[in-house]
């Protein structure tokens, strides 16, 4: 423990400043407590422009307060910056959220067309609704291939439905940082990869920072640029590589996971064979 | 002036026997003025799972009346909307800060005001003097109650205008609301002072007993059947409304407490979506 502690303001330090031309987002000397108990303490990151930053961890281990605490929903300690692209900080960044599951009562008489008027326009929804807004909503959906639920009731729509509907909502407007908090329940193994895989696909598109907290090790392999491991602090990042291969990593997921992972990479060989 | 135009439209329009006395076309009045509001706010009481909330600013009120007339104000309800205004902000103040259930929080105040009121209004042995705000009498309401009901009428539907979509946000989820920049709080703050101001100025009206049951049942009952906002809204509105002249009109033939039969036609109207309700979805 000791040694990583030591390791990390290093790595930072190395970066300080400098977000090699291009637009970043730097998390500074973040520290939660809820009470007595510190949930999270001097955790550091640093996210560049078009990466997807995975961030792994236990449970209990910090990752959706971090996010919670980077919207400002809980009260936190330290500092987010968002510097464009000449290394100015330009104040607070528009950040894009997508919770990990929107509790909601599921009777809700509430439309996809009512939540995006909503939350985007002055006009209430209990109004009648303009065609330049329907227009406008169902460009927003379109960039997550939903514009075809618009009608339906959000409280009728399976897991992944949703959770296009509310990414296509985290887009709009187009925001500097989009935070996902990966679904636990709700969706299948299908869902999650298309899911997954329209993310990748918005970010290379619109060159977007990501964070996402994620459950799933397999799925951040595939797909995320950094992973950062977070147990009350950040415990180690880089690329997925680096970090499955930690020991640290493979002491908090367990050896079940990796054990897994490799007989899976040997059944992917032999089918390649 | 406004009010003798009113009565000889209802005349001209409303060739009945009940339509015959001035104290039902107030009441009349009244009711196309505070049932419309009932429906509107009921929306989002269910849809915040506030019922209970509603219930104890309810009872919140009732003490505010007796503070109010204990103090000898010129006017009970003055002090009332103050004291409940001031009520429904600590309970939603104290709701947000602490981590105590919700319900308990509620049930504490509710319980604590309702005593404080009860205690205040037999203070002398005078109880039944005040007997009326827990029944209500809605035959009673004078034209500068009218009045008032209009203003306030005015004031709910623009901010209602003003905070909806805020409020739907919140109400749906809270965090989603937050990193929209909503400041829940605030938006909390405003509307549980609205539900305030509405129970106690027609606690008087509708009686402390039932008042709650006429801002939840026709938002629970258009919940049923509808699918998106704007229904939501418009049906619990159409709901509250009939509900409001049916029991109204029944009331008078009956012979039977107003506010009582208003909440039982809602009652059933509630149970009508319910069996209507597999139907939609």
């Amino acid at each position: 423990m000791e040694q990583l502690k030591e390791k990390n303001p290093q790595k930072i330090k190395s970066n300080e400043n400098q977000c090699s031309g291009l637009c970043c987002t730097r998390v500074e000397n973040f520290c939660v407590n809820f009470g007595n108990m510190k949930v999270l303490e001097d955790v550091n990151l640093h996210i560049h422009c078009g990466e997807l930053t995975a961030i792994i961890g236990p449970n209990g281990g910090g990752k959706s307060t971090l996010l919670k605490a980077m919207l400002g929903e809980v009260r936190h300690s330290g500092e987010l910056k968002y510097l464009d692209e000449k290394d100015q900080s330009s104040g607070q960044p528009v950040i894009g959220y997508v919770p990990q599951h929107l509790s909601f009562d599921t009777d809700t008489p509430t439309s996809v067309l009512d939540l995006f008027t909503a939350c985007n326009s002055n006009i209430p929804a209990w109004l009648l609704s303009t065609k330049k807004i329907k227009t406008k909503v169902k460009e927003s959906l379109a960039v997550t291939k939903a514009e075809h639920l618009i009608n339906r009731r959000i409280g009728a729509l399976s897991g992944g439905e949703l959770q296009r509907v509310l990414l296509a909502l985290a887009l709009d407007p187009m925001p500097d940082l989009l935070l996902l908090d990966e679904p636990v329940s709700g969706i299948d193994q299908n869902g999650l990869e298309v899911f997954y895989d329209t993310v990748s696909e918005i970010r290379k598109k619109y060159d977007l920072s990501i964070i996402l907290v994620s459950h799933d090790l397999d799925l951040v392999e595939k797909y995320a640029d950094r992973v950062i491991l977070l147990n009350g602090t950040v415990l180690c990042s880089g690329s997925a590589k680096a970090v499955f291969n930690d020991p640290i990593t493979a002491k908090i997921f367990g050896l079940t996971w990796f054990k897994n992972r490799s007989s899976d990479q040997g059944k992917d060989d032999e089918d390649n064979q | 002036m406004m009010l003798n135009l009113w009565f000889d439209f209802i005349e001209f329009l409303l060739p009945f026997q009940w339509a015959g006395h001035d104290f039902m076309k107030s009441a009349l009045l009244a009711i196309l003025l505070i049932t419309p509001l009932f429906g509107l706010l009921g929306t989002m009481i269910v849809s915040n799972k506030m019922a209970f909330f509603s219930d104890a600013l309810g009872h919140g009120a009732f003490t505010g009346i007796a503070i109010g007339s204990l103090i000898g104000l010129i006017s009970p309800i003055m002090a009332a909307v103050i004291f409940s205004i001031i009520f429904a902000l600590i309970i939603t103040v104290i709701k947000n800060k602490s981590r105590a259930s919700t319900d308990t929080i509620i049930g504490v105040f509710s319980s604590i005001a309702i005593a404080l009121g009860l205690v205040l209004m037999s203070f002398g042995g005078s109880f039944n003097k005040y007997s009326s705000y827990l029944i209500g009498d809605l035959l009673s309401i004078s034209p500068t109650e009218i009045l008032i009901l209009t203003i306030v009428f005015i004031i709910v539907i623009a901010l209602w205008v003003i905070i909806f979509n805020k409020l739907l946000m919140v109400s749906i989820n809270q965090s989603l609301a937050h990193s929209r920049g909503v400041n829940t709080l605030l938006i909390e703050i405003i509307f549980t002072a609205m539900i305030a101001v509405i129970v106690t100025i027609s606690i008087q009206w509708v009686g402390l007993l039932i008042i709650n049951s006429l801002l939840v049942l026709p938002a629970a009952g258009a919940r049923n059947i509808t699918k998106n906002v704007r229904q939501y809204t418009l049906v619990a509105i159409i709901i509250a409304v009939f509900s409001g002249v049916c029991g109204l009109i029944a009331s008078y033939y009956l012979n039977t407490a107003t506010g009582a039969t208003i909440v039982l036609v809602a009652g059933i109207i509630f149970f009508l979506t319910l069996i209507l309700k597999n139907k939609f979805d």
